[in-house]
């Protein structure tokens, strides 16, 4: 019974908000009705009919009022004010077509700008990894970031641990490209991860066709996966739309392995665990298996059982590393350090986006300054109107939330625009596949993105409209009216309000400026960085045979082939081989100058590059002391080595290096030195390499790769196909993927700074155009408006260059005021900068005065052109206006 | 819009009450309403035509009343409200409230 008139209440309410206006209609006849019969009541009482009409309408009040008062137990009151102001708002639009479209494409810019930003922070921070309850997860390492575990200490870890439900690993030493797939099509390398068999179900990815490891998949060989698991982006370019590919085989370095499954779309490996890297299969990892690779191999993840912190974890970890080192003297260091996992996938990257977000927020406070401004012009013209309304029974709260919906209005079709923007800008951010960014590829527009569209429109537009609304509502009637219209000394009261607004938007700006400034400075520096190599001209194709190499002579009359061949290709001056590449792969050993004793636990680490003669002089690695590898040292002669500058005084202070015995680890392997040649900077530009030690590739069989590096006088991406030509005839099987440009190597070890530098630099030049016409919109007004004026001066004898004189002086005091400001504030906030900054000060003073100059000249430009116009102006006309 | 102004005197509700009970005389239109409790009253409740609308509004949307459309005394078309039966059941229940909260009134007043 209750329910039921309620309903009907409601379905009543609903058919009277539909015909709303047939109802107004009436509802104002009844009163009209109402009124004539007190009229004529008035009459009766012996009133004359035009006196008791208008006694009638007095006494009756405001019909307006009334009817909508009336009116408003049917429609909540608020509603019909919105849709009269939005009413109002998009007739206004319509009227001011021009200051329209500017504010809604500005306002679009900003709000594209911060939604694209913050689809970038949802992405890498706040979304969830794609993973089943992703906060339980836990990154593991040994001592530091970047050190990985030896597998049979995780063998030892997983089975005493009481924290984790499980944990599971994959090998850190995977490379790019290191199977070659062939049988199936044009032979190709792709690259392979191995993960132990429960790697998949600890992080809770069910493959979307087929299964993940069986056990006994997980105990064959090393080298030769029974079975392998396809990543989805693998499957789609090779395989798609074929589902059957499930219990084929392929062949993998002359292997035959057997598909038992593919990966979902949302399991992208490369994104969280190597940025920028695609994989495209995974391998199992036979950890029983003696011929697994030596040493710290293994990264390590675990989930935490239910309820277990991190530090309890942690704390039992330790002692277990404690314990595992102590009975097991044998093997390498083990001191597991726990990170959350989504913490050390995004953590790096924090500085940045935190840096991104505060720049796109004064992006947007400069925006609202800027429209805030223009509505404070547009006032003066529309002061009329709004006495109009007020004069009529607006009320000062009516006239506020009128000019405001006015605003949010405006904002919101900004926020439409700025939508399309971000759509289109995360689309072009998630395939910059060359950005060594975690999780990029997933950044795209959600409900949250499309949430925080709505607020910042929303909030910007109140921000930007609530000044010119609070003026409009403290007009006074009277005021308003007594100034006929000429708006000229309302303009000039908030004069200092649209001066302090430019000297904001200033102010940001030069943040932005130095800021943006900083950090391409930064960016110019690392690019200046000595890398130890030259990346210009050089490439690196990878050439591993399709055949096995059975012996150290055969090997060797390859290497001799290969070199032989691609050094007459025309336009090429240099080539070697190495296994790793610069700023992409990197092993290291122990290694120990023989005939001294370490301690455990100091005894010096090298990375290992083992290369071919030649190699020097086709990478650019100049050499200090000494001699290079040559033709001449084989196999069968005197094992040498050579040292980066580092590694020479590390071992050797103050001694010549050349001549003096090293060997790996202790006594293994006993090389002499015969050269000495400059650090290269291998792990990124802006850290310093570390020791290396060379090894010639003649000499040995212990690496993963074969890159041929070459020099040319030509750019080398042309040379790709001259020395395939050249090579056929050695292997007519070589893949022909992998060619790589040193500089595409350099170029993605900087990506993450570029990313920064191309978002905060295209920021700070957004908020140098806004600035600009901030000041140059309130110059000409203030010229504008003291037309008059100007014509009495210039009628009086002022001259044209005195005028122009003062215009551009006061554009520059506005400029200066707000430059001073920014500097200080950027003073304070530029040491958040400080952990992206390299080879600058957070006070660089070049920065600095580079960001005053650009800023005072543009303001300087910005302020001449009225300052120009109000020369011209004809003192006749200007005395007759108005 | 300035400070509300209380809608009325009376206690809240009395105008809806007085209006479904005036018209239990029958059909009327709004200007008869108002009249009606004027004259009922001695001319001691006049009706604000400021807040009679929002209630007829208000009854009618709660089911108590109906307008419909007719032709006044001078034959001109004015809208004529009368009494549903919810809305007859609605004055019963309102009346006894009333008559309630007013002799309690008077009971501390010591009226009684």
């Amino acid at each position: 019974m209750r329910a039921g008139s309620r309903w009907k209440f409601f379905r009543r309410r609903i058919r009277y908000w539909l015909d709303h206006s047939e109802r107004q209609r009436l509802l104002w006849e009844e009163m009209e009705f109402h009124i004539e019969s007190m009229a004529e009541e008035l009459v009766a009482q012996g009133m004359s009919e035009q006196e008791a009409r208008a006694a009638a309408h007095r006494k009756f009040g405001n019909m307006t009022l009334k009817s909508e008062e009336a009116r408003s137990t049917w429609i909540a009151r608020w509603m019909s004010d919105l849709a009269q102001d939005l009413r109002h708002a998009f007739r206004g639009m319509r009227r001011d077509a021009g200051f329209t479209a500017f504010t809604i494409l500005i306002a679009g810019l900003g709000i594209g700008a911060s939604s694209t930003v913050f689809s970038v922070v949802n992405a890498l921070l706040l979304r969830p990894l794609p993973f089943s309850d992703p906060g339980r997860l836990v990154w593991i390492t040994n001592g530091d970031d970047f050190t990985t575990t030896q597998a049979e200490h995780y063998l030892d870890l997983r089975e005493l641990n009481q924290s984790f439900s499980d944990l599971a690993g994959w090998s850190g030493y995977y490379r790019v490209g290191d199977k070659e797939l062939t049988g199936t099509g044009e032979p190709e390398r792709i690259t392979s991860v191995p993960v132990t068999g429960n790697f998949f179900e600890l992080l809770g990815v069910h493959p979307a066709i087929g299964r993940s490891f069986t056990t006994a998949e997980c105990q064959g060989r090393y080298f030769a996966p029974p079975a392998i698991v396809l990543s989805y982006s693998f499957w789609r370019r090779r395989f798609a739309p074929d589902a059957n590919v499930v219990g084929r085989k392929l062949t993998l370095n002359n292997q035959p392995a057997t598909v038992v499954g593919v990966l979902p779309a949302s399991f992208d490996f490369g994104s969280v665990f190597a940025p920028g890297t695609p994989v495209d299969i995974f391998i199992p990892w036979p950890l029983n298996d003696k011929t697994k690779p030596q040493g710290n191999t293994m990264k390590v993840i675990g989930r935490l059982k239910p309820g277990t912190t991190v530090q309890a974890a942690q704390a039992e970890l330790s002692m277990l590393g404690k314990e595992l080192q102590s009975r097991h003297p044998e093997r390498n260091n083990i001191t597991p350090l726990l990170t959350p996992l989504a913490q050390h996938v995004s953590g790096r990257v924090i500085p940045s986006l935190f840096v991104l977000a505060c720049a796109v927020g004064a992006v947007m406070l400069i925006v609202c300054a800027n429209l805030s401004n223009l509505q404070l012009a547009r006032l003066g013209t529309r002061q009329k109107e709004m006495t109009m309304r007020a004069a009529l029974g607006a009320g000062h709260s009516r006239l506020l939330r009128q000019m405001l919906t006015e605003s949010v209005a405006l904002s919101c079709c900004g926020a439409v625009l700025g939508l399309g923007l971000a759509v289109g800008g995360t689309r072009e951010l998630a395939h910059l596949h060359a950005f060594n960014l975690p999780l990029l590829e997933s950044v795209r527009i959600d409900g949250s993105a499309l949430l925080f569209t709505l607020l910042a429109a929303v909030a910007s537009g109140v921000l930007f409209g609530l000044l010119p609304a609070l003026r409009v509502s403290a007009f006074s009637l009277r005021e308003g009216l007594q100034e006929g219209g000429r708006g000229s000394s309302g303009g000039r009261r908030h004069a200092w309000l649209r001066d302090g607004l430019v000297v904001t938007e200033f102010a940001f700006a030069c943040i932005l400026l130095i800021g943006a400034g900083l950090l391409i400075r930064s960016f110019l520096r690392v690019l200046d960085v000595n890398l130890g190599f030259q990346p210009e001209r050089a490439a690196a194709l990878r050439i591993d045979p399709s055949f096995r190499i059975s012996s150290a002579a055969q090997q060797n009359s390859f290497i001799d082939e290969v070199l032989h061949r691609t050094r007459s290709v025309p336009g090429i001056v240099a080539a070697g081989i190495t296994d790793v590449l610069p700023l992409r792969d990197d092993r290291s050993f122990g290694v120990a100058a023989v005939g001294r004793v370490y301690e455990r636990g100091h005894q010096p680490e090298a990375f290992i590059r083992v290369v071919s003669d030649g190699y020097f002089e086709a990478a650019g690695v100049p050499l200090r002391l000494g001699r290079e590898f040559a033709e001449r040292d084989r196999a069968s002669t005197a094992l040498v080595a050579m040292v980066n500058e580092t590694l020479a005084r590390t071992l050797w202070p103050g001694l010549n290096p050349v001549g003096q015995a090293i060997s790996i680890n202790v006594g293994r392997r006993v090389m002499a030195v015969v050269g000495v040649v400059a650090d290269v900077r291998h792990t990124a530009l802006e850290a310093a390499g570390g020791s290396e030690l060379y090894m010639p590739m003649r000499q040995l069989g212990d690496y993963a790769a074969m890159q041929l590096i070459v020099r040319a006088t030509l750019p080398p991406d042309n040379l790709a196909t001259g020395i395939r030509t050249a090579l056929r005839p050695i292997d007519p099987n070589l893949p022909v993927r992998e060619f790589v440009t040193f500089q595409d190597l350099v170029d993605r070890a900087v990506s993450p700074r570029r990313f920064l530098v191309l978002l905060l630099g295209g920021f700070a030049a957004f908020a140098l155009i806004l600035a600009s016409l901030g000041i140059y919109a309130v110059i000409s007004f203030s010229v504008s408006q003291r037309t008059q004026e100007i014509g009495i001066r210039m009628a009086l004898g002022a001259s044209a260059t005195d005028l122009q004189r003062r215009i551009v002086l006061r554009t520059l005091g506005l400029a200066g005021l707000g430059l001073a400001l920014g500097m200080a504030g950027s003073r304070v906030l530029s040491s958040a900068l400080s952990s992206l900054l390299f080879g600058v000060t957070t006070g660089d003073p070049v920065t600095f005065i580079e960001a005053g100059t650009l800023l005072l000249a543009v303001a300087a430009i910005a302020g001449y052109i009225p300052a120009w116009k109000a020369s011209r102006i004809d003192p006749m006309v200007a005395l007759r206006s108005n | 819009m300035g400070t509300e102004k209380p809608k009325t005197d009376l206690l809240p509700g009395t105008l809806d009450m007085l209006v479904l009970k005036v018209l239990m005389r029958g059909h009327l239109h709004g200007y008869a309403i108002a009249q009606l409790i004027q004259q009922l009253s001695d001319d001691l409740l006049r009706v604000e035509e400021g807040s009679l609308y929002p209630a007829l509004q208000r009854l009618e949307l709660n089911g108590w009343i109906e307008g419909e459309w007719g032709l006044s005394a001078n034959n001109r078309r004015a809208r004529f409200y009368k009494l549903t039966p919810d809305g007859r059941k609605h004055l019963i229940e309102e009346s006894a409230r009333y008559r309630q909260v007013t002799g309690a009134v008077a009971r501390i007043m010591g009226f009684v």
